[in-house]
């Protein structure tokens, strides 16, 4: 084994898998929604919607089971869901005393077992373990297919509104003094954040389709003082943490979902000790010249 | 039309509040609270905390709808006032994410953005307008900067740039002066001078008396209805001032036991 390895030089181990097609399109899904959810983690992280993000990802789920039984898009089951558990969030709070981090956990909690009680009931070839830790490499062509048409209505729409929504999360009461529809804005974020996590859970699956969707924002966030470039920071990594660990994933036959996001677990952390002006190891002179 | 021209018809009502009340789930917040303010005037809204001082204020900003009573900015529906760019909000410091990655030039052109088309691409108008807004504030040195990297009164002022480059006619600022240094304090008297020359009309929202005392041509106290309104010399009497902190000095520098001594000065 180990002479195996030896024996494959840098250029083979890039080149070798992109000869199945298999790989070729676990490698352009996988990097291109790792792109998108990094794209959306920057207002996640800005907006303080980290929990928000958990717990969407995990409501999605009997979403998803609900519209492959029914044999609908499944993005439209995690639309539903997505934006319903939030609605339920949103309702429970205000006609009670509990507080909004319980609500969220205990919303997110039900959605989501909610989800595997219908798995292990609906008669069908839905594959828990597929929707639980995600499997680009088995990824179908049709899946592919609503996977790309997803990823662009969602980059095209973040384009479209990104100073809009760059101002909700940085002061909505002056977005809402201009004239801005900031109700309308937040619900479109979080139809944004329903549709990731629906492409997220493709790649990494619903368990840990959440870092998808706040690491590459925070590794983004110790890096720079500017909103533009922190987006294309955190899309950059995301992509490349993505591809990255699509390979590690081949080369090692570890699960791919977990190997693409201790890739990016592992860019966060060396931005967090190795970061220009915020890291812990900060260049000092620096901070002083600025 | 741009309302600020309007300001030289002398008594061009900027704000116009009319036995408004407000309620929160049946609870009533401020009952009956009318206000009229006049192109080119300054007035402090003072009242203690939980008075209705703040929903007097969101009210006027659209953020609470009024269960009864009615609001006109310029003459028009508070809406219809925010749509044409003339109401401008400077937010208390607290309020803000001051890691938040933007400079201050950024911070500025967001005063610009409900003036541009749907991609909220600045042309060069809004680029000179922030330009000036800046020099008019002093920061036009620091406008690089990350928003987070400056000193309250420097964050104050480039708040204050952003409502100048929006070019409201009326501005609303919450708690302006807590948190600010001597020079931007200058800075802020001389701005609201030329305001008020120019015909806008400031509305400042503080607990503050001493501050309202300096900067304020009017004053109206809040404690669940406005207990008195005029001119600033006339309402601060130590009497009213009882009123609308219930007899309990709103801190001691400048509370109701020293007021006597600024009424008559």
């Amino acid at each position: 084994m180990s002479e195996l390895l030896i024996s494959i030089t840098p250029l083979d181990w890039l080149l070798d898998p992109l000869t199945h097609d298999f790989m070729r399109r676990a490698l352009m899904v996988s990097a291109l929604v790792g792109g998108v959810c990094g794209l959306l983690s920057c207002y996640m992280t800005l907006k303080g919607w980290a929990l928000m993000g958990d717990a969407v990802s995990h409501a999605v789920m009997p979403g998803v089971v609900v519209a492959y039984a029914l044999g609908l898009p499944f993005s439209l089951g995690a639309f539903v869901f997505g934006v319903g558990s939030v609605a339920l969030i949103g309702f429970i709070k205000q006609k009670s005393r509990i507080k909004e981090d319980t609500v969220i956990g205990l919303v997110f909690t039900g959605f989501f077992a909610l989800g595997i009680v219908l798995v292990s009931k609906i008669k069908s070839n839905i594959d828990l373990m597929q929707i639980l830790f995600g499997s680009p490499l088995g990824i179908s062509q049709a899946d592919v297919k609503q996977t790309l048409i997803i990823s662009f209505v969602v980059i095209f729409i973040l384009l479209l509104f990104r100073k809009d929504l760059m101002l909700y999360c940085f002061d909505a009461k002056h977005a809402r003094s201009i004239g801005i529809n900031t109700g309308i804005l937040h619900y479109l974020l979080l139809t944004l954040l329903s549709l990731s996590a629906v492409v997220g859970l493709q790649t990494v699956g619903i368990i840990l389709v959440v870092a998808m969707l706040i690491t590459p924002g925070a590794t983004a966030y110790l890096l720079t003082d500017r909103f533009d470039r922190m987006t294309i920071l955190a899309v950059v990594s995301s992509s490349f943490s993505s591809a990255l660990g699509v390979y590690i994933s081949y080369w090692s036959d570890i699960e791919t979902g977990g190997s693409i996001v201790l890739v990016q677990t592992l860019i966060f952390l060396i931005a967090f000790l190795f970061a220009p002006k915020y890291g812990i190891f900060k260049n000092q002179s620096l901070i002083n010249n600025d | 039309m741009n309302p600020i021209f309007k300001s030289h018809e002398k008594d061009f009502m900027r704000i116009e509040a009319d036995q408004v009340c407000v309620d929160y789930n049946g609870t009533v917040a401020l009952y009956d609270a009318s206000l009229n303010l006049k192109a080119g005037s300054i007035c402090g809204l003072v009242g203690m905390n939980g008075a209705g001082k703040s929903t007097f204020f969101k009210a006027l900003m659209g953020f609470v709808r009024p269960s009864r009573g009615k609001i006109r900015i310029n003459g028009i529906k508070v809406n219809q006032a925010q749509k044409e760019q003339s109401v401008a909000y400077v937010p208390q410091n607290e309020g803000i994410d001051y890691s938040f990655p933007v400079s201050v030039w950024d911070v500025v052109m967001m005063g610009r953005y409900g003036g541009m088309n749907i991609f909220r691409i600045p042309r060069e108008s809004d680029r000179r307008a922030v330009f000036h807004a800046l020099e008019r504030v002093d920061l036009l040195d620091l406008r690089e900067r990350p928003i987070g990297s400056l000193s309250g009164g420097q964050r104050k002022r480039a708040f204050l740039a952003r409502a100048i480059a929006q070019r409201a006619s009326v501005l609303l600022l919450d708690e302006p002066f807590s948190g600010v240094d001597v020079p931007t304090e200058k800075l802020m008297a001389e701005l609201f001078l030329q305001f008020r020359q120019e015909g806008h009309t400031i509305l400042i929202s503080t607990h503050d008396l001493n501050h309202v005392r300096d900067f304020c041509d009017f004053v109206v106290l809040i404690n669940k209805t406005v207990l008195a309104y005029g001119e600033t010399s006339e309402v601060f009497t130590s009497e009213n001032l009882n009123k609308t902190f219930g007899g309990i000095p709103p801190n001691p520098l400048s509370g109701p036991e020293s007021s006597k001594d600024f009424v008559n000065e």
